[in-house]
């Protein structure tokens, strides 16, 4: 793969001139909270963050957004949400949730609405240095080689930049005089350092490896029943969660034209009505039960299937749950450990009158 | 800024639905009715192929999209049947659409009965309510290849003689000799209803002995049926893997897309909807 190395404020101007004709989407502050937005500012980008609130997914497949225009001659294919974009500023993990996200929509059965928007999208990776919160290193997605156009690494005054298809080498050609074509040695030895602290900063760990088994071997335990008792049920953790793939489909009909669309909706298996079926039959009304669908599916099924978790190690599940139910508390609860977590503290009574939820 | 979106995708569209046209639609029974359908483009039509077991997803433009197990049998090509309860959106929808309406169509998914290696078995198929739907289709389709299994028997329960669907079908295959057709319902308040009275179950006492090893049982009908029914079938010594059942989730791609129908980790909708007895207690929360 080739390296080569970029001036840091030759960043914003490379990113306006390859922007003349895509969206560029990026890491901006909005009220406070850091999300990926459609950049229009490009000095609002901010490059120091450690996570977005919404995982990058959602400039891929938006959260709501049309499948089909229905006329009345029938349906028609609307692809609109995979207008050219450039997605900057996207670091290893959240790529690597790409690259999970690629596994379930584009084998078996390919889905076109991602398959569309991820051909017309451009990866821009970025590096970046992990807080309290981060374990990408446990789920090694810290690193990434694969799964981008180019990727930034910061060292202090300038980027090297890794080229990782054609599509990111014709964006460099487009302004080749931006860039040094070789590293200097003082480069390298800067990226070497710099890489060995990183990796020893993480200070959340979870070892997954036990975890398939545990799963099934714990699927009984008590600790389930309290965290369903805990659950508010509102899906927020597969809404920031950038390996949660499901969604729900909804159809709309515009009276006032005699025309209508069909669209796809991001869904959470965690809410109630995800599994019911007709007449009232809900084969999850328990929230215990729709927990542990959530987590065999990231911690079993996937690693059965693909040999690794379904999980990148952001943290952002971490951050979200507002009662502490997380990969971190779920897998020390499966491997026995004490867990000093909101939903563990909840005094009985207090949670029983929820129970039928 | 010349940003376009591209009107057509690097692959076909499997969500597309293809419009099929309502050839005839009757009440089966109150709220149940019987669809025929044909998918307009007529060679599409003819090459439509499925298993008996198998469903697809049927649109009504702008309203929405629900699977449906498809009730006519393969070995009819050309016209998909249907039976189909009045539940919500979609079903009110497709009830009040007119004969030679069109609607959307497109599958056929899941895995089906395996036809294959039921060839040169009995087959036992047992249904209640229903669950009749998936189960017409592979009784059909083995009276249509009657030389290519051993006995055939077909239990049906229905709670009252007017709530029996297709009726008047069943009680004209119970007069036939090459199949063995059987059939009750819970509570007979007609006075004219010349079969058998009891739960489903009840109508296994009528049953020849048979070869345990050499027979395939097939199942649906609403959740509470399944565990008496299979109690049954264990008590013939019927293996597990013989033991066939169709399940209903919830579906919203029928292509392993969306999640919906996941089960442990596997999907109902392409893993499924008929899984052996042996899946079911493998798996958790199955049934
Ligand atoms: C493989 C399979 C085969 C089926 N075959 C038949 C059949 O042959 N005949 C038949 O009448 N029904 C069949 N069903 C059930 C049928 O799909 C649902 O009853 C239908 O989706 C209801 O659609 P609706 O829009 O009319 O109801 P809605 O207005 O969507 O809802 C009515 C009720 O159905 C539930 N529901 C919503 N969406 C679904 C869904 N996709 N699947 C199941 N329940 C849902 C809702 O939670 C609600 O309780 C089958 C289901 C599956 C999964
Ligand atoms: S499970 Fe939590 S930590 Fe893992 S990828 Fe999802 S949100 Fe991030
Ligand atoms: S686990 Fe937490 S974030 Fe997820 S639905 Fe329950 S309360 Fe909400
Ligand atoms: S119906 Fe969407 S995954 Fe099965």
């Amino acid at each position: 793969m080739k390296v080569i190395k970029l001036e840091k404020k030759k960043l914003i101007p490379f990113l306006q001139f390859i922007s003349q004709e895509r969206e560029l989407w990026a890491p901006v502050k909005k009220n406070d909270r850091i999300i990926y937005d459609l950049i229009e500012d490009f000095t609002c980008i901010d490059m120091n963050t450690t996570r977005t609130l919404l995982p990058p997914k959602k400039v891929i497949i938006p959260q709501q957004f049309n499948m089909f225009r229905v006329t009345g001659l029938g349906y028609e294919s609307d692809y609109s949400h995979a207008v050219k974009k450039i997605l900057f500023g996207i670091h290893p993990c959240d790529i690597h949730g790409l690259l999970i996200l690629d596994k379930l929509f584009m084998q078996d059965h390919p889905d076109p609405y991602y398959i569309e928007a991820r051909r017309n999208t451009l990866i821009l990776g970025l590096s970046c240095w992990p807080d309290e919160h981060c374990f990408a290193r446990s789920t090694n997605t810290h690193i990434i080689r694969e799964g981008f156009d180019l990727f930034f690494t910061d060292l202090e005054h300038s980027y090297l930049v890794w080229v990782g298809s054609s599509a990111g080498d014709d964006l460099i050609k487009l302004k080749p005089e931006f860039f040094e074509q070789k590293p200097t040695d003082q480069d390298i030895q800067d990226f070497t350092y710099m890489q060995i602290e990183r990796d020893t900063s993480y200070k959340t760990k979870i070892n997954f490896i036990s975890m398939p088994d545990l799963m099934e071997l714990k699927y009984n335990e008590t600790f389930w029943e309290k965290m369903g008792r805990a659950c508010l049920g509102c899906g927020s953790c597969s809404m920031v969660c950038p390996t949660c793939n499901c969604y729900n489909v909804i159809d709309r009909h515009l009276i006032s034209e005699e025309t209508g669309e069909r669209r796809r909706y991001w869904d959470s298996c965690t809410l109630c009505e995800y599994s019911e079926v007709a007449e009232g039959v809900n084969f999850r009304k328990n929230c215990a039960d729709r927990l542990r669908l959530w987590y065999t599916h990231k911690m079993q099924a996937f690693i059965s299937k693909y040999g690794k978790a379904s999980c990148v190690g952001c943290g952002r599940c971490l951050l979200t749950c507002p009662v502490d139910i997380n990969v971190l508390t779920v897998s020390k609860s499966l491997q026995g450990k004490d867990v000093y977590a909101y939903w563990n503290r909840l005094p009985r009574e207090a949670s029983d009158d929820k129970s039928s939820k | 800024m010349i940003n376009q979106a591209s009107k057509t995708a690097a692959i076909e569209n499997p969500f597309l639905p293809e419009p099929a046209r309502i050839v005839r639609s009757y009440h089966l029974i109150e709220g149940v009715k019987f669809f025929q359908i044909r998918i307009v483009d007529i060679e599409k039509a003819l090459s439509f192929r499925y298993l008996p077991g198998q469903f697809v997803m049927l649109s009504i433009l702008g309203i929405g999209e629900a699977p449906f197990s498809i009730s006519s049998t393969p070995s009819r090509p050309g016209m998909l049947e249907f039976c189909i309860r009045d539940v919500g959106r979609v079903t009110n929808a497709l009830f009040a659409l007119k004969e030679n309406s069109i609607i959307g169509i497109r599958g056929p998914y899941g895995n089906g009965f395996p036809v294959e290696t039921m060839q040169n078995k009995n087959l036992i198929i047992i249904s209640g309510g229903l669950g009749v739907a998936p189960l017409r289709s592979v009784l059909l389709y083995s009276l249509d290849n009657r030389d290519l299994f051993k006995d055939v028997t077909f239990l049906y329960g229905a709670k009252r003689p007017y709530e029996m669907i297709f009726r008047d079908e069943f009680l004209r295959l119970s007069k036939r000799d090459d199949v063995e057709c059987l059939l009750t319902v819970d509570h007979d308040d007609t006075g004219t209803w010349t079969e058998k009275t009891g739960v489903v179950t009840s109508l296994f006492k009528y049953l020849a002995e048979i070869e345990p090893g050499e027979t395939y049982a097939m199942v649906c009908g609403p959740p509470v049926m399944y565990k008496y029914v299979i109690d049954e079938l264990l008590k013939f010594k019927i293996p597990k893997h013989q033991i066939l059942m169709t399940l209903e989730r919830r579906m919203k791609c029928g292509i392993g897309k969306c999640g919906h129908c996941a089960i442990d980790y596997i999907y109902t909708c392409i893993d499924g909807p008929v899984f052996s007895y042996w899946d079911v207690i493998h798996m958790r929360e199955l049934i």
